[in-house]
């Protein structure tokens, strides 16, 4: 009973005092569906949960042992139990049925006018291409990637030749976005807190989540009063030794400011013709990669 | 009967029913009468004592990593005689942090929640509640108990390997558990973990197709299904849940093998590597996720069911009162087993899987609560107007249904597909799983050491560090795991070694240091339990035959029960095993083996065709 009063007292204390920071700022359109819901499903968790741990404390507290007093024989009431079966299922059915609509909502098809971008994992940093004025990522081969064309691009794809490996990650306010995500290693998770995003990155089949971001990046600095604001880009899928220091930062411009930015950029092979010239001949880089692949998995 | 070859003790009088055998009944050398027991009994206290020490390893290495975490800009220096190498002036070395994350969820999860729960308690109680002499194969039972010692041996030895243990987190996937490139202890230690968990599963298999056929064969007269103490129920689901999922992880784990070591690519596909393009295509390592998950979340029931008997059995003994709904307990029970089958990919919403899976596995996932909540309800119903006795063995009880439903009720957030979204891979994950399949079993496991210790030792456990053992701990779950709740819904990832680098997440020093504190402080309560263990085998009060005043049949034996069990004939059974406070009846209490004949002042009327 006392750890009834105490530790209920506690939890009320801690949560309050934790709250204002739990509530990570949401800066996407379905963020705030997901946050809702979240919150819907904790209130209902939270009766449930108030009533069954008082009960229980309670009765503990009530019904302890005395020598005069003899329990009540109560092996089964049909009654009852129909009724604690039936309330729980209606209200899951309930929760179901709108994490359903909620869940299709959010990975539904991106609209067709979404910007692409890719972002690829690897140990350990997260590498993004746009697909430049074509608006088409040309085609990647894990046996072409070496120290300059990290991604494995394919240059005799006309569609490559004019793509773009910034930086930074800039995305637009208020489009939506459709990230297609790979990796090249091992499985990352590529997992944007602030915009409720989240997909594994997986080698060797490509995945993809898109959203629409509804606040800059200067937006977000003024509302949570912190200037130096950055969304972050977290590695949320355990993937060796630096997993932990797996971060990228996503600047979300207002659309002029993003056009301004796109502009700069120059497409990757622009000052890297060598690239296109080894690509004459792709035939021997394959060979020649293979050969050393097999090597090493015979070791 | 497979236990014609039993010989029993030869302190236990000699007046036997079936097999007036002509053995002598000499003294058996130590080494047959406890180190390679055929004897149920024996083989629990051997899975119970390994689990134990598998528990210590384990709440050791998560100590060293909460250290990690909770300071993560200190330096340690005064762990290097304990970790050589593993300190790098004064800081944790960062792969061997992910090995001490593999190594405490693959030891906590197997060898002490698995083999150490359903080891020891299916091991010591199915014989003795079913009334048999002893299992159905007391050899197929002695070669389960050595499995599991060979998979431990291996399994620690890789502790200690130079590139270090598995650590590619306890779940394994690959690439990069198949890479030794992508993380060195993905090497040696991660061959050392396949084959150990080879050998795990083997043992699995033995101990629960044992389980399974000596609850169907060898029950004692009068012992139908529906009179089963609910502990052997719950035993009995569990074993099957064994046998049907752990060979899908041994599969899993073949062709990881395969992946390893023979080239294959099962699981690889389109990798470059450390420099390198590996030459593997086709595989998908998703595969991988769904085998593990058939395995992965039966298991996790395969932890909880035997808690959910063991409490169940405690709660109605210790409150005087017959289990509310018998058979909505069985068939919630039943209903979850089966479940448990069918949501295994509400682990994998983001693996890139098709999102109507994910619908699918919602809806399924979010049915379990149904039978979840009815367990919780007829426990509260079995505690009202109960007259309760507050053994230890009975607070951890109603301290796991505490926890059972804080962790429950969390399980509907996460089980939600779109909510996992923004939760997978949390501290909310984190403490969800801790409450509801890791504390919550520990406390089940708890609950079942400090109420058939008599049985086990004939000595009494000493019930006020009892006391202090259980407050210590339950406290200690809470503070460690409900803040965990809070950074976990900030986003806080899991398995970070440090996380001062994100802005996002380095807001929660405090709470971090914290939580480390309270689980260090924790874990220490434990050698509370150690010492009362090890103390009351030896020095504890003498037990009397029947000390909760238990209606099942294991108080029916002489205090130091022999070889088989029983001296004389093996009792029947007449009636359900929870006749407690039965109005009418003399003592509060009726065991299953008195009949109804004696009992004509409190039979029911639909009892009285029965006398």
């Amino acid at each position: 009973m006392l750890f009834l009063v105490i530790g209920g007292a506690a939890f009320i204390w801690s949560f309050q005092n934790a709250e204002e920071r739990i509530h990570i700022p949401v800066g996407s359109v379905h963020g705030v569906w997901i946050d809702d819901m979240f919150w819907l499903t904790m209130v209902v968790i939270g009766i449930v949960f108030v009533i069954t741990q008082i009960l229980l404390f309670y009765y503990s507290y009530r019904y302890q042992y005395k020598e005069e007093k003899r329990a009540y024989f109560f092996p089964h009431n049909n009654k009852l139990e129909i009724i604690w079966t039936m309330i729980p299922a209606v209200v899951m059915a309930l929760l179901v049925f709108k994490g359903w609509k909620t869940w299709t909502k959010i990975t539904d098809p991106a609209p067709k006018e979404a910007m692409v971008v890719e972002i690829v994992g690897k140990q350990f940093n997260w590498i993004a291409r746009y697909p430049g004025t074509d608006n088409a990522l040309g085609n990647v081969r894990t046996n072409l990637i070496d120290a300059t064309n990290e991604l494995g691009i394919d240059f005799s794809d006309q569609r490559s030749v004019d793509d773009i490996l910034p930086s930074e990650i800039h995305i637009p306010k208020g489009r939506p976005i459709l990230f297609k995500i790979r990796s090249r290693d091992v499985i990352h998770s590529f997992y944007l807190p602030h915009f409720r995003a989240q997909m594994h990155a997986v080698p060797g089949m490509p995945t993809k989540f898109w959203f629409v971001p509804t606040k800059t990046t200067a937006d977000m600095a003024t509302e949570t009063g912190n200037p130096d604001f950055k969304y972050e880009l977290v590695c949320n899928q355990i993937c060796g030794a630096n997993h932990f220091a797996m971060r990228a930062v996503v600047i979300v411009d207002e659309p002029e400011e993003f056009q301004k930015w796109m502009s700069t950029q120059k497409a990757f092979v622009a000052d890297k013709p060598e690239l296109l010239k080894n690509l004459k001949n792709p035939q021997g880089i394959v060979l020649d990669t293979k050969k050393e692949g097999t090597n090493k998995a015979a070791l | 009967m497979a236990s014609t070859d039993i010989s029993l003790h030869n302190n236990v009088p000699i007046a036997h029913d079936e097999h007036d055998h002509e053995h002598d009944h000499h003294d058996q050398p130590f080494i047959f009468k406890y180190i390679f027991s055929q004897d149920h009994k024996v083989i629990a206290k051997q899975f119970l004592i390994s689990g134990i020490i598998w528990a210590f390893i384990g709440g050791a290495l998560s100590s060293l990593f909460r250290l990690q975490l909770g300071w993560p800009n200190e330096t340690m220096p005064f762990l290097e005689p304990i970790l050589g190498k593993w300190i790098e002036g004064g800081k944790l070395n960062q792969e061997f942090y992910l090995a001490l994350v593999t190594m405490h969820g693959t030891i906590m999860v197997f060898f002490v929640l698995t083999a150490g729960l359903s080891g020891t308690f299916s091991n010591f109680l199915i014989p003795l509640q079913i009334g048999a002499r002893d299992m159905a194969s007391g050899f197929l039972n002695m070669l389960s108990y050595w499995f599991f010692f060979l998979s431990s041996v291996i399994m620690f030895t890789s502790l200690f390997l130079e590139t270090g243990p598995a650590s590619a987190g306890w779940t394994i996937y690959p690439p990069l558990s198949a890479l030794p490139q992508a993380i060195p202890g993905s090497g040696t230690g991660m061959t050392m973990w396949l084959v150990a968990m080879v050998f795990f599963i083997v043992s699995s298999l033995l101990g629960s197709i044992n389980y399974i056929s000596t609850i169907i064969n060898l029950r004692t007269a009068g012992m139908s299904m529906t009179k089963l103490p609910l502990t052997i129920w719950a035993f009995f689901l569990t074993a099957v849940l064994g046998v049907l999922s752990f060979p899908v992880l041994f599969s899993a784990a073949l062709l990881l093998v395969f992946d390893r070591s023979f080239g294959t690519s099962f699981y690889l596909s389109d990798i470059y590597v450390a420099g390198q393009a590996l030459s593997n295509t086709g595989g998908s390592p998703i595969l991988f996720q769904h085998l593990f998950w058939f395995l992965g979340h039966p298991e996790v029931y395969i932890v909880i069911l035997p808690g959910f008997g063991i409490v169940s059995e405690v709660i109605a003994t210790n409150a005087r009162k017959p289990i509310f709904g018998y058979r909505a307990m069985i068939g919630s029970m039943l209903g979850i087993s089966i479940l448990s089958f069918v949501v295994w990919a509400h682990h994998m919403f983001v693996s890139g899987m098709n999102p109507f899976l994910g619908s699918v596995f919602m809806f399924l996932t979010l049915i379990i609560a149904v039978p979840s909540a009815v367990k919780v309800f007829n426990w509260l119903a079995t505690l009202w107007r109960g007259n309760i006795i507050f053994t230890p063995a009975m607070l951890f009880s109603i301290g796991f249904v505490s926890l059972f439903i804080s962790g429950g009720l969390t399980g509907i957030i996460l089980g939600n597909s779109a909510l996992d979204i923004q939760l997978h891979n949390t501290y909310f994950v984190v403490a969800h799983f801790h409450l509801v399949m890791g504390s919550s079993a520990f406390f089940g496991m708890f609950a079942g050491v400090y109420h058939w210790f008599p049985k086990m030792f004939g000595r009494m456990m000493d019930e006020k560090l009892g006391y202090i053992h259980f407050w210590l701990t339950f406290l200690g779950v809470y503070l460690v795991f409900l803040p965990m709740h809070y950074v976990g819904i900030a986003g806080f990832p899991r398995r970070y070694y440090s996380w001062t680098a994100f802005e996002t997440f380095s807001q929660f020093a405090d709470l971090n240091m914290f939580i480390s504190a309270a689980a260090i402080i924790a874990w220490f309560a434990q050698f509370i339990f150690l010492f009362n263990f090890v103390y009351s085998i030896f020095r504890g009060r003498r037990a009397d035959a029947n000390p909760w005043r238990s209606n099942t049949l294991e108080w029916t034996t002489p205090i130091h029960p022999g070889h088989g069990n029983w001296p004389g004939a093996i009792p029947a059974v007449y009636r359900w095993p929870y006749d407690y406070s039965k109005p009418g009846a003399e003592e509060d209490y009726i065991p299953q083996n008195i009949p109804h004949s004696e009992t004509k002042s409190s039979n029911l009327s639909s009892e009285k065709e029965l006398e």
